[in-house]
């Protein structure tokens, strides 16, 4: 549900349209935007205050074969919280879910992966080592 | 008192359409996308989700292009749009200390573990304009180290917690957290609420406070213990599943101030914490934010509470800038017949005197 969340509606579009079969399915919950109270602490480690909101979209689906999935997807894409439901009713089948996992999921985690890697390159770049001047008035 | 009057729709209707034309501008000109906004006016944008107080992009630039830039109005905009929206519930409390850091300074410790990592920053430029933009040049390449930053750099507040020489935060256990979207401020205000309102607040006010307090107005020998930006996951527990559920990764800056603190006959001298925490990159935002949290903590600390800026009922009363703006502007609204009042008063004053 992590990896489904965090792609873009954009490949989880191209992952949906890549499927062998696509199965057919009924909502159990449309797809609705609300938001989520993104609580924090004080200090980082401290009491929690509510800090402010975010956009979210969740959705629960049944696929024919009974099984059902669920998305909560930060955000307002009404596709993208139905066809991360959808898929993760399929990772709930044990069949189906092994392959799903190889050509969707882990792909989609590599490509977050890499976006992190190459951010976190970036960052490295810009680290920098000051060193502390001797001050005039102490000579 | 202001009055109700009838009328005007055709000039409201029509003022309105000019509006829309001004927004537009010289037609010749391309028509700015939501995608532009967001992705080459990335700090107003995260100024407008801050204060807005929800934390989407796209939104937040949709505002942002109907307000022409105004970011007060956009504010308005965001906050008015959240009230349409049904409210899931309440996050996890998001973990900073595991922010993929992006950027991270300390100016306390020159060799903080992990290093300082200077990202993406203004700092340092010689904020002279460069007309290669204008130019429409395409920027050079940032470029990439071998290996990525660590996955989780250690707080810098951390290693003088480790020796006792700053305050811990009080975990505060299973109490209840307020939410000023719920239930409108009330004094005194717990330190839940004080940085739900700070979060909130008007960046130009906190930072006037914040540098009022540096002035002398309510000392408070602030140190910039650390800053960090970067993102962080959002979980949420979903009822229906039993389990947290990972919305998606959010990017936040986050300000550690160390200030000074004498002791009292209870404690030994230590320092003392200020926090701020904004949406996106909002650095300014953020140190103002942890300034002020630590001035208005005068009380609780024992120190004299004598500035503006160490009284939480003139600082949050005042901080939030759609009420600001709002109560600013409503003398816009027909006050005629309460003038009409004191019109006639200066009249029959003036008549009494020439008596």
């Amino acid at each position: 549900m992590s990896v489904l969340a965090k792609a873009e509606a954009s490949e989880i579009e191209d992952a949906w349209s890549r499927l062998r079969q696509v199965p057919a399915y009924i909502f159990l919950r449309r797809p609705e935007t609300g938001l989520v109270m993104v609580r924090a602490r004080a200090g980082g480690d401290g009491r929690p205050f509510n800090f402010g909101e975010m956009t979210v979209t969740r959705c629960s689906v049944r696929l024919d074969d009974g099984m059902i999935g669920h998305a909560y997807v930060a955000g307002r894409n009404a596709r993208h919280a139905e066809l991360a439901a959808a898929l993760d009713a399929l990772l709930q089948d044990d069949g189906r879910g092994r392959a799903l996992r190889v050509e969707v999921i882990h792909p989609l985690a590599a490509a977050q992966e890499r976006r992190r890697m190459t951010e976190g390159r970036k960052a490295a770049a810009t680290k920098v080592d000051f060193f502390t001047v001797k001050r005039g008035e102490d000579q | 008192m202001y009055v109700a009057v009838k009328g005007g729709e055709r000039a409201i209707d029509n003022a309105h359409a000019w509006l829309g034309e001004t927004r537009r501008g010289d037609r010749q000109v391309p028509e700015l996308s939501l995608a532009q906004i967001d992705g080459q006016l990335a700090l107003a944008v995260d100024r407008v989700m801050t204060e807005g107080s929800v934390y989407d992009r796209e939104l937040a630039a949709l505002a942002i292009k109907q307000a022409q830039g105004d970011q007060v109005e956009a504010v308005f905009l965001l906050r008015a749009y959240r009230t349409t929206l049904p409210r899931f519930g309440y996050s996890l409390p998001i973990d900073t200390g595991a922010m993929r850091v992006r950027r991270r300074i300390s100016s306390t410790f020159k060799d903080v573990p992990g290093g300082q990592i200077l990202g993406p920053t203004y700092d340092y430029t010689h904020r002279l304009l460069d007309f290669s933009l204008a130019a429409e040049a395409p920027p050079v390449a940032a470029p990439m180290a071998e290996d990525p930053v660590d996955d989780t750099l250690p707080r810098v507040i951390d290693v003088l917690g480790r020796e006792g020489l700053i305050e811990s935060e009080a975990a505060g256990g299973d109490s209840p957290v307020g939410d000023l979207t719920r239930e409108p401020m009330a004094f005194p205000a717990g330190r839940d609420l004080r940085l739900q309102s700070l979060a909130r607040g008007d960046e130009g006010f906190l930072l006037a406070m914040a540098y009022s307090s540096q002035r002398g107005y309510g000392h408070t020998h602030p140190f910039a213990g650390e800053i960090r930006m970067g993102e962080v996951t959002v979980e949420f527990f979903a009822e229906e599943l039993g389990f947290a559920v990972e919305l998606g990764d959010i990017a936040v800056t986050e300000s550690q101030m160390v200030n000074q603190f004498r002791g009292s006959a209870e404690q030994p001298p230590q320092f003392t914490r200020g926090y701020g925490l904004a949406f996106g990159r909002s650095e300014r935002k953020a140190m103002a934010m942890a300034l002020v949290d630590r001035a208005m903590r005068a009380g609780e600390l024992g120190e004299e509470a004598t500035a503006p800026a160490q009284d939480p009922e003139f600082v949050l009363g005042h901080c939030d800038n759609v009420e600001a703006s709002g109560f600013t502007q409503h003398l816009k609204l027909p006050h005629y017949v309460d003038f009409q009042g004191e019109l006639e008063l200066i009249r029959r004053l003036r008549r009494k005197d020439g008596e």
